[in-house]
């Protein structure tokens, strides 16, 4: 399986596209910096979300609990799931039991994680993304590329072509207004003739027992209103203790998302209409595991707003899909080697440890200070035993000072004197990109006893 | 007041006359530097590529070297925070070494700007210069104010460039961009960390600067080495080197 580097030096090879996604996240981010700027109070607002998250990740059983009983209350049946297959099983029971053969869902990250759409349509259900780049996406056969702008990773054209394959448009029409208009009108049938909608869940309030699902497009709103039922998917980690600390989210979310100071939308779902059937399914899936995890429990904060993608350096020049895993960038790789140690155990690595995402996360989570802590976990594991053989031996070597001297002499007296195609060496990584540094005769010890001593006499 | 040079093990090897421009400064300055034969290095190529395990005996090393000293002060941003952020993991709270090491521990531009607090360096450089700011100097010991936060600008080494004669301190389009060198990321990632590199320097040679500086060698070490192999025009020169008066 191809790992971060060799995805990411494919992704940077076109230079023109690359530079192309960098600048369109770039933009992104300097929405979210003037959005932030216009809120004076904007570092107490993440410092206040911040510990609502430590102390709600403290009490978790205790609020879930609460929205369970107030969920209850209002009419909606809560069901649990302890993993991604439960989940899916769930979710089709529901449908099944409704005979729902076509449903519309708008953006949940959780049911990516489960794999819900693979899933149901196995059994013969339809299942529409909603959400306008989810559904580029799913028409092109493709995985989202960031959480908040799946599509990130296609341009206009793009689009073009594949609404013109899968919608019938005009051929090279790509017009943004025109392909919005097109995707409004097909998707205006799939929501009229849905039987029932699954949404995900941005925020759930103990207190209240309402769910709030926050979309750009109305299109969450749309497919709850029109459809019988509807199965809103949450994890665990998404409860809020209070409706009033609410506003410390929205105000941060959209902001830090997108540089917009609220989403178009911000849509309160507390109880099923008049003849309608409301579900919430609350999923575990190794979530509960992360939070016994010193080091990596404040991971469960994240609000899933993107930003830490938007600002790093890496992720703007390598692309999403570099990270395979279903949430990529900074966050991404926290997540998935608690998921899967062996399959994602480069992404730590694929970071330069700049601290930007730590900067920006609207809910202070030490991304950075994480993917160091990820590393040394990591090579206490039975891998990269080349890599840590070499760091070994040169750490060996770093505490005897007289033989540091000896090999760095060595090296510069050498090196200089080498013809260029063994200085260049295909396994001279470092020159492959970059002319090697010019080798002094004196180290600056050398140049340091010299001067010393002259001034001794 | 005693000062220990720490002399980051590569800056050493390859980059002496940043070593001896960092001792020129001090001691124009009047200080009483000394740099202790026996260091090497301060472990952090090992502990960023997760073998923190091997930093243990360079960490009592270090301690045990500098800890007489009543400051320590390094031409590198980074070593500097793998001392202060790092080392914790090998020392108890109540490690007297390690608590006076941490505390007395500086960048030599912080430790200018911060604790000397100097009014002239009598120094003239006639050029555009670019500050390229490393992540770590930036984000960990504070040397400028990260743009991602909503907390008043502020740039210790702007700061101590502007009080040189006759510069100029051009304007990057991105400000503190990390320039993809992240230690072995240089190696393991080589397209994604050239592309950053050229990314970084692009920006300084549209913002007109002949000079780019900055107070991490290890990022202008990766740079300069794009730079030579794209043969552009962009000198790349230490800040201690300005600031100690060497010319172009």
């Amino acid at each position: 399986m191809k790992n971060h580097a060799t995805l990411s030096a494919e992704f940077v090879k076109d230079s023109e596209r690359m530079h192309w996604h960098d600048r369109a996240l770039w933009y992104v981010r300097q929405k979210r910096d003037n959005a932030a700027k216009a809120v004076p109070e904007w570092e107490e607002l993440r410092a206040l979300a911040s510990q609502i998250k430590a102390h709600t990740m403290e009490n978790l059983d205790h609020y879930l609990e609460t929205f369970e009983k107030e969920a209850r209350k209002n009419g909606v049946a809560v069901h649990w799931a302890k993993d991604a297959e439960e989940h899916n099983r769930i979710v089709y029971e529901i449908l099944a039991k409704n005979g729902a053969k076509k449903v519309v869902k708008s953006k949940s990250m959780l049911t990516e994680e489960c794999g819900l759409n693979p899933y149901l349509e196995r059994r013969g259900i339809e299942v529409t993304d909603t959400d306008l780049g989810e559904r580029i996406i799913q028409l092109k056969g493709d995985a989202p590329s960031h959480i908040v702008l799946p599509a990130i990773h296609l341009k206009k054209e793009d689009v073009s072509a594949i609404f013109h394959e899968h919608l019938h448009s005009e051929e090279h029409n790509s017009d943004p207004t025109y392909l919005t208009g097109v995707a409004r009108e097909h998707l205006r049938q799939k929501f009229l003739s849905a039987d029932a909608a699954i949404t995900g869940v941005n925020f759930a309030v103990s207190e209240t027992g309402a769910v709030v699902v926050c979309t750009n497009e109305g299109n969450a709103d749309m497919g709850v209103s029109l459809a019988k039922v509807h199965i809103a998917c949450m994890g665990i980690e998404k409860i809020i203790p209070r409706m009033c600390d609410l506003g410390v989210f929205t105000r941060l979310l959209a902001r830090s998302a997108t540089g917009q100071p609220v989403t178009t939308y911000t849509s309160h779902f507390r109880k099923p209409r008049e003849g309608a059937q409301m579900h919430v399914v609350i999923v575990d899936n190794g979530r509960s595991a992360i939070l016994h995890e010193e080091d990596f429990a404040r991971s469960l904060h994240c609000i899933r707003c993107g930003a830490c993608m938007n600002t790093c350096p890496t992720y703007r020049r390598s692309g999403g899909h570099a990270y395979r895993f279903v949430i990529p960038g900074p966050i991404g790789s926290i997540l998935a080697p608690l998921k899967q140690p062996d399959r994602y155990n480069d992404l730590p690595f694929a970071c330069t440890l700049c601290g930007s995402c730590r900067n920006v996360c609207p809910v202070k989570i030490d991304l950075d200070h994480q993917l160091y802590r990820h590393r040394q976990e990591i090579m206490k594991r039975d891998v990269f035993k080349e890599k840590k053989r070499f760091m070994k031996w040169i750490a060996r070597l770093m505490q005897h000072p007289m033989l540091f001297t000896l090999v760095g002499k060595t090296v510069r007296t050498i090196a200089p004197i080498l013809p260029k195609s063994l200085l260049y060496h295909k396994k001279n990584v470092w020159g492959r990109y970059r002319q090697m540094p010019d080798f002094p005769k004196q180290s600056f010890k050398a140049l340091y006893k010299k001067e010393r001593n002259a001034k001794k006499q | 007041m005693k000062i220990g040079l720490f002399i980051p093990c590569f800056v050493n090897e390859l980059y002496p006359q940043v070593g001896m421009a960092t001792l020129r400064l001090l001691e124009n300055l009047g200080l009483d530097v000394t740099y202790p034969l026996s260091q090497t290095c301060c472990g952090q190529p090992f502990a960023n590529s997760g073998c923190e395990s091997d930093v243990q005996a360079l960490a009592y090393r270090f301690v045990d070297i500098f800890q007489h000293f009543d400051y320590i002060v390094a031409p590198s941003a980074s070593c500097v925070v793998m001392v202060k952020e790092h080392y914790g993991a090998f020392f108890d709270d109540a490690h007297e070494g390690f608590a006076k090491v941490k505390s007395s521990i500086y960048e030599v531009c912080e430790f200018l700007h911060d604790v000397i607090k100097p009014e002239t360096f009598n120094v003239s450089f006639p050029y555009r210069v670019g500050v390229h700011n490393s992540c770590h100097g930036q984000r960990g010991l504070n040397l400028a104010s990260a743009s991602e936060l909503q907390i008043p600008h502020f740039s210790k080494i702007k700061n101590l460039l502007s009080m040189v004669d006759d510069v100029t301190i051009v304007e990057l389009n991105r400000d503190d961009e990390c320039c993809g060198f992240g230690g072995t990321f240089s190696v393991t990632e080589p397209e994604l960390s050239a592309a950053m590199g050229n990314d970084r320097i692009t920006d300084h040679l549209s913002s007109g600067a002949e000079v780019m500086t900055g107070a991490d060698m290890s990022c202008l070490m990766h740079m300069d080495g794009l730079i030579q192999k794209n043969g552009q025009r962009l000198k790349v020169m230490h800040i201690t080197q300005i600031l100690a008066g060497e010319g172009v």
